[in-house]
């Protein structure tokens, strides 16, 4: 599996989609910044663009390489090679590339700024570690809608609306259920439904480590109601990893079972 | 030894393999022929282990391939279509394959004699569709298995290169190696093969030597015994 990853990953960094990638984030960074003044502000602002961009990039990039790589994927299956290695790898390639554009691309400019002499440093850190998570989870939603549709315009299709249905769809239902239903008791159920949906997760999981309540929302005051800082940390971490494990495992199982 | 029983496979609605029977010795070049759609690719790439059958068993040496996939180090596979990563030099892509392989190779003398030393660094998506082919048989070639599969093997090659492709094929067969191979091109399946192995709607419709099959059909042209062999069925 590592000469797998290691291969389409050395395809991917050398590919201008990588760069641009890339030098968007670094541009981002440095004009936040510049805008901003102030890193704790710059991470926040940074949070709303990466919580919707991340699943976006990740979400086409994973369709767009799955599809591309078709050909590719044949030549490697007629290897004795396991099939899971080739997917597995083909989609960590995808993933490792994807997040290193995301954490150098953004973490140059911070530390140009002086990142590592301010408190802002865990926010930051969590902010790239949300980052990648949310790149870990939609590629892997993209390579499951991949493997599963022979079609591309479906498989774009569906990603795209994968991808509209958690950025923006899903909060809407969310917040008109909430005011369809007010006059129940609602926390668990926005508990509920903040877990399976890993941009609020993500987007819950930043705002309480940044301890801004003003942002944390309906959620996000539950969350901490509910759960304290500490263990509402760790809960969305583990949700975020179980979010990461599950498409992951069920590509490695579709692939066991596809005809090329 | 390949040994094929009762191998059927349908995607979705349309059955493409219906019950194919087949045993292949080892040694000799096989032909497997038959009109578009008849399932030869599939059949290929069943042997593969890349096209998982609903039914059926497939023995390669007396061992069952199915889950399996060490025995593929004993295929070497030219598929159909020649289509590699773009961002790869053909340099890379070769060397590629021989970690992936970590077998010894002959790659140097393949892409001397299909002379491609100038390709070399050139990425893949630059190069043209007959190049591209080229580059596959340098892959397919380099390593020293028994069983070798061609799938469509002479699709965008000029005339120099056929003819390199034929001896490649001769000097190995006479190392007792295997050849399954498809082709529209009669001539070259009339020129190398020793066996053809006729499929017709997803069956095996013939089996047997050139002149069997042109005995049968009472034909003494090639391509029209097999024009013959599909017309009688219709």
């Amino acid at each position: 599996m590592f000469k797998i990853l290691k291969y389409s990953f050395y395809d991917l960094i050398r590919s201008r989609w990588s760069y641009v990638y890339f030098l968007f984030y670094l541009l981002l960074g440095f004009v936040l910044l510049f805008l901003n003044n102030d890193l704790s502000k710059a991470v926040i602002t940074l949070m709303n663009i990466i919580i919707i961009l991340v699943p976006l990039i990740g979400t086409i990039f994973g369709v767009m390489y799955f599809y591309n790589s078709r050909e590719f994927t044949e030549l490697l299956l007629a290897q004795p090679i396991k099939r899971t290695s080739i997917f597995l790898g083909q989609y960590f390639g995808v993933a490792c590339s994807l997040s290193l554009s995301l954490i150098l691309g953004l973490g140059i400019p911070f530390a140009l700024y002086g990142l590592f002499e301010s408190n802002a440093i865990f926010d930051f850190s969590l902010l790239l570690v949300t980052g990648t998570f949310l790149t870990l989870i939609f590629t892997a939603m993209a390579f499951n809608i991949a493997i599963s549709n022979e079609n591309k315009i479906m498989g774009f299709g569906y990603s795209v609306l994968l991808w509209l249905f958690m950025a923006v769809i899903y909060d809407g239902l969310f917040l008109m259920s909430l005011i369809l239903f007010e006059e129940y008791p609602l926390d668990n159920f926005s508990l509920l439904a903040t877990m399976f949906n890993p941009i609020d997760l993500s987007r819950t999981l930043i705002l309480l480590k940044l301890d801004i309540s003003a942002l944390l929302g309906y959620t996000g005051a539950v969350f901490k109601k509910f759960f304290g800082t500490q263990l509402g940390l760790f809960i969305s971490i583990s949700m975020l990893c179980l979010w990461t494990l599950a498409p992951i495992f069920r590509l490695a199982w579709k692939a066991k079972r596809k005809d090329f | 030894m390949i040994q094929i029983q009762e191998l059927h496979k349908r995607f979705s609605k349309n059955k493409v393999l219906i019950g194919v029977d087949l045993e292949i010795q080892n040694g000799g070049i096989y032909a497997i022929l038959g009109p578009n759609g008849s399932g030869k690719t599939t059949l290929i790439k069943a042997i593969l282990g890349m096209v998982l059958p609903n039914k059926g068993k497939i023995h390669l040496n007396q061992k069952d391939i199915k889950n399996q996939w060490k025995y593929r180090e004993n295929i070497e596979y030219l598929p159909q279509i020649a289509n590699f990563p773009g961002n790869l030099k053909v340099s890379e892509l070769i060397k590629m394959i021989i970690d992936l392989r970590s077998k010894p190779s002959s790659s140097d003398e393949l892409i001397q004699r299909f002379g491609l030393e100038p390709f070399l660094d050139k990425k893949l998506n630059t190069l043209s569709g007959g190049t591209k082919q080229k580059v596959n048989l340098v892959l397919t070639f380099m390593f020293d298995s028994p069983l070798i599969i061609l799938d469509e093997p002479t699709t965008g090659l000029d005339p120099i290169a056929l003819l390199t492709l034929k001896e490649l094929i001769a000097q190995e067969k006479k190392k007792g190696k295997t050849f399954l191979i498809t082709s529209h091109i009669m001539q070259f399946v009339e020129e190398v093969a020793d066996e053809i192995v006729y499929l017709l709607e997803g069956q095996i419709y013939f089996k047997g030597t050139i002149e069997e099959l042109q005995n049968l059909t009472h034909k003494t042209n090639f391509e029209h015994a097999i024009a013959a062999l599909t017309a009688q069925n219709v």
